[in-house]
């Protein structure tokens, strides 16, 4: 090897470690007794491992219950925003009718806006429909996308128009091109905005912790939240509550990986 | 007129047309036009209790000025901006462009990097709470064998905002690694060889060809990773205690926004903080969108 694919794999191992470490210290010490967790100086691998913080962590509190609530918000806003956001990018991308700018218009300027000046009214109107403390209040920011019809449009207007064309004289109507045609063509994009949307879902805090008070609504953000407030000091059994909450974006990661990079990518050519 | 707009706009476009946007415009203005409006509005008006809010003018905004806790929170998230930012910029970049290298493993550490942006907050925050711990944490206890007396990271004034940001920069730096390499894939490897046959030293050509190359990815990330380090609250939220001595030190406008809202209750002074937040990142966004004129080539 060169000396200087060396000294890159240098630089890119130490970075690695950095990023890793943390994962493994969340492992380690999650299979730690508390004893052996607070010993000076620290212990690197426990005796035995403590499968017995998870089940301690699992009988406090309902993370089979975090599960659900969780991938009901995030199926529930995936399929909401991404079927809604293809339809009006598509129309942005290809139809003309009045007020179509505007509409676009619109949709960048709540992109530019950021999202916490939003929050204390979603709040209130989720009050007034009778939904705090529910799971279709965990999904109610996350319905509509104008960052995903932004993002589709780029994507239909990228797409031949001949298709649509051919569709058109074989006798297919506008929603029939969409739903037959255009779809089936933008699946990487729909997958893209999934996959974003899902993540950011899963990932958001506040708006979980506001809405959904009581530990049986609660999502694994604010389940974990809610966890360190009440056993803030036993970090072996909060580290074991880290993993449970981390481990299904990771696997859901490694399995599609190549969706994510490309779905990520996708998002940075232009403002 | 009717006809010429008859010409214009065909009848079945214009029917599936605002069909097709009608839920996202219902959604928007629902969830994001109106709440934007009434959040100014409320920006503007006392709680009374029980639901009843009363016009007050300028009061928050008087208030707001004089509010020594809303200062404190401006300049610790500019403090937060300015360290994470950069930071960000640069390590994303510099993996980026080492990744991009012919070399093994690439899928490898691309994973290994990315494993941050994927985990959750909450998650991602307790343990580095745990690697700062003072007495058993792994990092003082490094620190030490290099016989360095580490600090209180997250109970003392000096360290506490840094010790955020630098879980702030863990977090991001793999997503912005993502968003370069694909900026600079896109560069044809043909420019670098050139440059390499006309002798262009390697700092040479990462100046004069990736650098504006990859200048709208680097205004994309630059834009995105100042509002975002803007608006930070979940790292602050999860590792500073509210008991904690350091909070008015490390609280972001965002936090100090949640508490005012949702634990105190005082949704009209909430609102004037947000929407000072807004105008601050529309300012900085203004900003930049008026510079990149000068050095993003698109």
């Amino acid at each position: 090897m060169k000396s200087k694919t060396v000294a890159i794999h240098i630089v890119l191992i130490l970075g690695a470690v950095i990023m890793v470490v943390p994962f493994l210290w969340m492992i380690s010490t999650a299979g730690k007794t508390f004893a052996e967790s607070v010993m000076v100086p620290p212990v690197l691998f426990p005796k035995s491992f403590q499968w017995s913080n998870f089940s301690s962590v699992i009988n406090k509190f309902p993370f089979i219950t975090f599960y659900i609530n969780t991938f009901l918000m995030c199926i529930g806003r995936v399929v909401c925003s991404v079927l809604f956001s293809a339809m009006a990018a598509y129309a942005c991308a290809r139809l003309e009718f009045p007020g179509r700018d505007l509409f676009f218009g619109l949709v960048l300027l709540q992109m530019m806006i950021p999202s916490q000046i939003f929050i204390v009214p979603q709040y209130l109107l989720t009050q007034k429909l009778n939904l705090l403390d529910t799971i279709p209040a965990l999904m109610i920011p996350g319905l509509v996308s104008a960052f995903g019809t932004f993002l589709l449009r780029q994507f239909f207007k990228g797409l031949p128009k001949e298709l649509e064309e051919a569709a058109k004289l074989d006798g297919c109507n506008i929603w029939q091109t969409f739903v037959k045609i255009m779809l089936p063509l933008a699946k990487s994009g729909l997958i893209s905005l999934a996959i974003f949307t899902s993540l950011f879902a899963f990932k958001d805090l506040m708006w979980p912790l506001i809405v959904n008070r009581s530990i049986d609504k609660m999502t694994l953000s604010s389940g974990l939240a809610s966890l360190q407030g009440q056993y803030g000091t036993n970090y072996p059994e909060l580290m074991a509550a880290s993993l449970l909450g981390i481990w299904p974006m990771v696997v859901l990661f490694i399995l599609f990986q190549k969706r994510f990079v490309e779905g990520i990518s996708s998002t940075g050519s232009k403002l | 007129m009717i006809r010429a707009l008859k010409e214009k706009y065909k009848t079945e476009q214009v029917f599936w047309g605002v069909i097709f946007i009608a839920p996202t415009l219902i959604g928007l203005i629902m969830l994001n036009l109106k709440p934007a409006v009434d959040t100014i509005i409320l920006s503007f008006q006392k709680s009374t209790g029980f639901g009843n809010q009363i016009w007050t003018g300028l009061d928050n905004y008087r208030r707001m000025f004089h509010d020594v806790e809303v200062w404190q929170a401006v300049g610790n998230t500019f403090i937060y901006a300015l360290l994470t930012v950069p930071a960000i910029i640069i390590l994303s970049l510099l993996v980026a462009v080492l990744l991009n290298q012919k070399i093994k493993g690439i899928s490898i550490y691309r994973t290994i990097y990315f494993l941050p942006v994927v985990s959750t907050p909450a998650a991602v925050a307790m343990v580095w709470k745990w690697l700062y711990n003072s007495d058993y944490g792994l990092i003082n206890f490094l620190l030490s064998k290099l016989g360095i007396q580490g600090p209180n990271w997250l109970t003392n004034p000096h360290t506490a905002l840094l010790a955020v940001a630098i879980v702030g920069i863990w977090s991001a730096v793999g997503y912005n690694m993502i968003l370069f390499l694909a900026g600079l894939q896109e560069i044809p490897k043909d420019f670098y060889e050139s440059a390499r046959i006309d002798g262009a030293s390697p700092a040479k050509q990462f100046f004069s060809i990736t650098i504006p190359l990859i200048s709208p990815t680097l205004f994309f990330v630059t834009v995105t990773t100042i509002i975002s380090s803007m608006q930070v609250f979940d790292l602050i939220f999860m590792m500073i205690d509210t008991t904690n001595i350091v909070m008015p030190k490390t609280q972001s406008l965002i936090y100090l926004f949640y508490k005012q809202s949702f634990i105190l209750n005082d949704k009209g002074y909430g609102a004037a903080i947000v929407v000072l937040l807004l105008v601050i990142i529309m300012f900085f966004t203004a900003i930049q969108l008026i510079a990149q004129k000068k050095w993003v080539h698109y």
